[in-house]
């Protein structure tokens, strides 16, 4: 077992003709993801990588029952992408576009919900069930299978977690990029509930850092959780009213500190870890725990 | 991206939303000017992407013109948190009678706009927040229908308002709202929203913060940009695809990817250190953007040693230290340099970044705890 994607997942590549789609999907086919169909409108009849291209998302969905759909859509064009997928019946929507503007994340957030299917994103590096389905952008090569679930809003941060847990021969479950926007398709939360009903995965990961309430939300849900979760929040130094690099990472009139965030996963029995290669070690002594 | 007052009450005016006249001054002539057409006394208020400019000196009430001739002046050569005044608003005094807050956020829980309103106004609201917490009003606009007349009709009679201020205030906050979604803010904030003398409400003052991701269709906001309240190497930065934000340390940062920039940020401060920068590389790291990065970090004199860390991911570890040691062949100034370069190829990237005479490691921790070392040690030695 493991969450959101696996050896079931048919992935369809929005965008797949595209500088970064293309790269992707070969990344992704290599690392045996099943990648069975992409889209990009008047590109019909092309191959990418050996991947089938179609005119729209309802039609690849008709000739290849594609299930799970990843957007390397450009920011202006992305929210439509989302509303094709969603529209066309695609149940797991995983937009990695950077910059889309929080208005159509919005429209984006309450249209696939009322579809009754899921996105991850915007601006994510997309998930990876290691040795299954590699859906997005975290290099295959760092991951190894195993208990440990990760869910994060950053990218190389994440990469950083998934190393050393891996050089700490401590393999992973589902790698889960939730994106750095202020408005993302889906919560800490919601996958902490994934991972607590997820019987392979064992501990859980979480990664934060400043800017709203997410993980305080989270801590909530902790609390209440039977699996151990190991903690790290990025931006202790951050100073307040600037935007850290992620359009979601800013101290805004005394809310969204680090050390709020730090005081509340404390407060719900997180362990905590003040340096990223001490996530690993937390993860060990919580693993011969549990 | 930030607006001043006298941008935002222009787009408020726009909406229908009523401000008091007011008139921009770039110079003392052009205030004088100002304050002799709308008739003394005057406000004259520091335009200046800051918070607390009453506090700071930056808004003076001004009864004559002798004494707007040494007010004028004064503000325009001031600094408020840190940042020059661009200009001065001049504004007739109101005659206040109450004060009210009201603004509309985008509401990261809630995925949505939400109102906002406090019958106590005039004040730091999050001051306000924090000590009456009961007092602030939060009234989300459904995502579809958007906020509906109800609603703000609620507010208003909650907020204690009667009679024919009950429409003003449900027009306003409508318009409000419109406001913020015509021009994709994160927030437009009226405060005070002022009861004036004649019984009107008018919007005394006002701030508008924009999505910077929406800014491509919206090129007479994009216009509004005032660089003159920006770093310099900050402006710099994002011309090339860098995202870089000056702190006060000495410890210089280089970093791919924005987690693990502020991650490296804390790690310095944990080992005693103090970060002089933010700065996201962004991927890749090619010999460009690592002159550029480094180019950027170095224009600011206080750094006294530099911390490269770059999880190589997809990118092979080679590849990326070929650049770092070009990116660095064209670097004047001398600083000590440690690099953490991490991923594919590995070995063969701490071997060409070795032949370089450059310090490399592949613990992040070990990284950190030796450019602060070496930082301590070259400012002493300065």
């Amino acid at each position: 077992m493991s969450i959101l994607v696996d050896k079931d997942t048919r992935l369809l590549v929005q965008g797949i003709t595209g500088r970064e789609g293309s790269f992707h999907t070969q990344q992704m086919v290599e690392y045996g993801t099943n990648v069975v169909a992409g889209v990009t409108p008047g590109a019909a009849g092309r191959e990418v990588c050996g991947v089938p291209v179609y005119n729209t998302v309802r039609e690849a969905v008709e000739a290849t029952g594609a299930n799970t759909s990843i957007v390397y859509v450009p920011a202006p064009f992305a929210p439509d992408a989302v509303y094709e997928a969603a529209s066309a019946g695609i149940s797991l929507i995983v937009c990695i576009t950077e910059h889309i503007p929080a208005v159509d994340e919005i429209k984006m957030y309450h249209y696939v919900r009322e579809k009754g299917s899921r996105l991850i994103g915007p601006n994510c590096p997309g998930l990876t069930t290691p040795g299954e389905a590699k859906v997005g952008i975290i290099p295959g090569n760092i991951h190894k299978r195993g208990p440990v679930g990760i869910v994060s809003r950053s990218g190389t941060l994440t990469y950083e977690a998934v190393a050393a847990l891996t050089a700490a021969d401590i393999g992973q479950s589902t790698v889960v990029g939730i994106g750095g926007d202020p408005i993302v398709g889906t919560s800490f939360r919601e996958v902490l509930e994934m991972f607590e009903d997820d019987p392979e995965t064992h501990a859980v990961v979480l990664i934060g850092e400043i800017g709203g309430n997410a993980e305080e939300e989270a801590a909530e849900y902790i609390r209440q959780m039977t699996k151990p979760v190991v903690a790290f929040i990025a931006g202790r130094t951050a100073p307040p009213g600037r935007r850290m690099g992620h359009a979601g990472a800013i101290i805004s009139g005394g809310s969204g500190t680090a050390e709020s965030k730090i005081r509340a996963l404390e407060g719900a029995n997180a362990h905590i870890a003040e340096t990223p290669s001490q996530i690993a070690e937390l993860v060990e002594v919580a693993l011969a725990g549990a | 991206m930030n607006l001043h007052e006298y941008q935002s009450r222009e787009i408020l005016a726009k909406h229908g939303i009523p401000v008091p006249p007011g008139i921009l001054a770039r110079s003392m002539e052009e205030a004088v000017e100002a304050a002799s057409s709308l008739g003394y006394p005057v406000v004259i208020k520091a335009q200046v992407h800051s918070g607390g400019r009453g506090k700071a000196g930056g808004i003076k009430l001004v009864n004559s013109q002798r004494e707007l001739e040494y007010v004028a002046p004064t503000i325009l050569s001031m600094n408020i948190g840190g940042r020059p005044v661009s200009a001065l608003l001049v504004v007739p005094a109101a005659d206040i009678q109450k004060e009210y807050y009201l603004s509309v956020v985008l509401d990261r829980e809630l995925k949505t706009f939400t109102l906002i309103a406090s019958a106590e106004g005039g004040v730091d609201i999050e001051e306000v927040a924090r000590e009456h917490p009961d007092s602030i009003l939060r009234v989300p606009a459904h995502p579809w229908l958007g906020l509906q007349p109800y609603q703000a009709r609620e507010l208003a009679y909650k907020m204690g308002f009667e009679g024919s201020l009950v429409r003003t205030f449900v027009e306003i906050a409508m318009s409000l709202y419109r406001c913020a979604l015509d021009v994709e803010a994160s927030l437009v904030e009226i405060n005070p929203l002022a009861k004036v003398s004649s019984g009107d409400l008018i919007a005394l003052d006002s701030k508008i913060v924009v999505d910077d991701n929406s800014l491509f269709r919206h090129p007479d906001i994009a216009e509004m940009r005032d660089l003159s309240q920006e770093e310099t190497a900050e402006v710099e930065a994002s011309r090339v695809g860098i995202s870089y934000i000056k702190l006060d340390g000495n410890i210089g940062c280089m970093v791919n990817g924005a987690g693990l920039a502020m991650a490296t940020m804390d790690l310095v401060k944990l080992y005693g250190g103090n970060p002089a920068n933010f700065l996201d590389i962004g991927g890749g790291a090619h010999a460009d953007q690592v002159e550029a990065a480094m180019n950027i970090i170095l224009s600011d004199e206080k750094v006294s040693a530099v911390l490269i860390n770059i999880f190589g991911g997809i990118t092979r570890c080679d590849d990326v230290a070929r650049g770092i040691v070009e990116g660095l062949r064209n670097i004047k100034r001398e600083v000590p340099i440690v690099v953490r370069l991490v991923g594919t190829n590995e070995e063969e990237g701490h071997r060409i970044l070795e032949d370089a005479g450059l310090r490399s490691l592949s613990s992040l921790e070990e990284a950190a705890k030796l450019a602060v070392e070496l930082a301590s040690k070259s400012t002493v030695s300065r």
